[in-house]
């Protein structure tokens, strides 16, 4: 079996007729990041912790199952990593930042339970940006993470440790979390599929919160497939996460079957401007052949709202963002400020462990955050942002009343250098503007490569479907990947 | 929408004691600048005439879901078993094992 290309079935089914073993399948992953994730190997940087003991215990279980000829759970021996913003027992969760350092958290997140009930072998915790706040993982307090695709440039962001990994071949597939594109960008950046499930379809219990209207949960793997086993098995309603929906899942792996002959597939203007890298926009035009020849029909529709995501978003998203680090102030978990420790008062050790712990781009959040909820701002801001975001999810409600999916890019620009865009926050946060409508509109969506540019870096495309129709966006998706084999 | 000229350097102290937030005399003008730059981005949503159009909080309420407010969908207020209090405590960057110690909370 060949890292990194082989599927979750391979796997399964090699363990299951006795090929190879779980623990063997661990141990070859363990290897190689191992040899190539630190600085003496690519420097990747996606693993900040492993949970070695942890998942040998699970591999060992399922190999026991394989020798007694036991069925075999859908996720047996899968090698999984997670996002560091997830909660695994005993494993550090630091979320990128400093002020989470020593934290490990006493409970599993709902996610994680699940993958593990499915047979899934942990391997550790995957880097991201701070908190989940960037577009390019150059945010973390544990240094960036590389594009195994290309070194010298990003991987995506905020989940780009998750995306990295899987890219890298030192995971199957893994969990990330995506607020205003943190999944389906760095897929993009990194070549491989991410999947952004509707809001409320996997619980965000164990999840360190940063905008709870737009946090979600949600896998990446090399291929559709996977990723559609992977959400069949996270998903579902839970009693520790209120939001969880109790709409009954889908059989995203069994829609796979259907053909996709006859679907109506919109095709957004708005996305197609200025801006728009030229090899982007041919790629996702020869997606969009394929799918008119597998027998399709693609027509352009209005979102019409869509300029207005990016100012909406970064309204909501830091306004909950600055509420939720509240909760970081060195009394519970993770670093206390303690240098004047005979003297401090309570507000001032407040103060001093939240400027030690947090990041230049988590402090600008929770200000404009604190600052659109403050006194004399929250209509003009909180309020207006609010009542623009019921305006883009309307557009997507209009959509879907005449199409089935809508297929657009994902990023504006293949992935960029190592610091080439620290400098400039806004810059750095119109990147998103393929991605935050969906996020505020609660749809589903997903990015599945779909070719590269002439210099070899990898090109995404973004399927969306509407709110609980995961089906119809997987089956999309897996036509684009078919066409490019 | 608010006067977004500028956000002058005593909002900028401002907002950062509301956050609980200290900031260091080098960090203060960069962030004065980048909330002036993102501020003046956001100030697009001006264009929009928003008169008459509903706040939206969550994605529930656009899929048309009934605000449950009979509690019928929440679990008996029953006492049931939680975490560990030791484990809890564990993770406290202070403790003496039952509380969370805090530097003294009275000033004068």
């Amino acid at each position: 079996m060949e890292l990194g290309s082989a599927t979750i079935q391979e796997i399964r089914a090699g363990i299951a007729s006795g090929k190879t073993t779980a623990t063997a399948v661990a141990e070859q992953h363990y290897a190689r990041i191992a040899a190539e994730d630190g600085p003496s190997g690519k420097g990747i940087n996606s693993f900040l912790a492993l949970s070695r003991e942890r998942a040998m215990a699970q591999a060992a279980k399922i190999d026991a199952l394989a020798a007694k000829g036991e069925p075999l759970p859908p996720l047996a021996g899968v090698p999984v990593g997670i996002k560091d913003v997830l909660a695994m027992k005993g494993s550090p969760a630091t979320a990128g930042s400093k002020i989470l350092q020593g934290y490990k958290p006493p409970y599993d997140a709902t996610a994680v339970t699940r993958l593990e009930s499915a047979g899934a072998v942990l391997l550790g915790k995957l880097n991201c940006d701070e908190f989940a706040m960037g577009s390019s993982n150059e945010n973390s307090a544990y240094g960036p993470v590389r594009n195994p695709r290309a070194l010298d440039r990003v991987p995506g962001g905020s989940s780009g440790g998750s995306a990295a990994a899987v890219a890298a071949g030192f995971a199957v597939a893994s969990l990330g979390s995506d607020t205003g594109g943190s999944i389906r960008q760095p897929a993009a950046f990194c070549g491989v599929v991410g999947v952004l499930p509707t809001y409320g379809r996997v619980s965000r219990f164990g999840l360190i919160a940063f905008a709870s209207s737009l946090d979600r949960v949600g896998p990446f793997a090399t291929n559709v497939r996977d990723a559609a086993t992977m959400l069949s098995v996270i998903a579902g309603q839970d009693a520790k996460d209120a939001t969880s929906s109790d709409r009954p899942v889908g059989d995203y792996v069994g829609a796979l079957a259907k053909p996709v002959k006859g679907l109506r597939i919109g095709v957004p203007a708005e996305y197609f401007g200025e801006g728009l890298d030229a090899e982007i926009r041919a790629a996702i035009e020869r997606a969009l052949d394929g799918l008119r020849a597998a027998g399709c029909v693609v027509k352009t529709i209005a979102l019409p709202h869509t300029r207005y995501a990016i100012p909406t978003y970064y309204v909501i998203a830091t306004a909950e963002a600055s509420a939720n680090l509240s909760r970081f102030d060195g009394v519970r978990f993770g670093l206390r400020a303690a240098e004047n420790a005979g003297s401090q008062t309570l507000s001032a050790m407040y103060r001093e462990t939240r400027d030690q712990g947090f990041g230049a781009e988590v402090k600008r959040r929770i200000l404009l955050g604190t600052y659109a909820l403050s006194a004399g701002y929250y209509d003009a801001y909180y309020r207006k942002a609010q009542q623009v975001r019921t305006l883009l999810t309307r557009d997507f409600l209009a959509a879907f009343a005449q199409v089935d999916a809508i297929v657009a890019p994902i990023t504006p620009t293949p992935p960029w250098k190592l610091g080439e865009k620290t400098a400039d926050p806004l810059q750095m946060y119109l990147e998103d503007i393929y991605s935050v409508a969906a996020s505020l509109a609660g749809i589903c969506g997903m990015c599945v490569p779909c070719g590269e540019t002439k210099a070899g870096l990898p090109i995404g495309v973004q399927i969306m479907g509407p709110h609980f129709n995961e089906e119809t966006m997987f089956r999309v998706a897996l036509s684009i990947e078919t066409a490019q084999r | 929408m608010a006067d977004v000229a500028g956000v002058t350097m005593d909002e900028v102290l401002r907002v950062a004691e509301l956050a609980n937030l200290d900031l260091t005399t080098e960090e203060l003008p960069h962030m004065q600048r980048d909330l002036n730059a993102i501020l003046g981005h956001i100030a697009q949503l001006n264009e929009l005439d928003t008169a008459g159009v509903p706040a939206m909080a969550q994605v529930g309420e656009m899929l048309g879901a009934e605000i449950e407010s009979t509690g019928a969908s929440l679990r008996a207020d029953a006492v049931r078993p939680s975490l560990e209090r030791a484990a809890v405590m564990d993770s406290a960057p202070e403790s003496d094992g039952r509380f969370f110690k805090v530097p003294k909370v009275i000033e004068r």
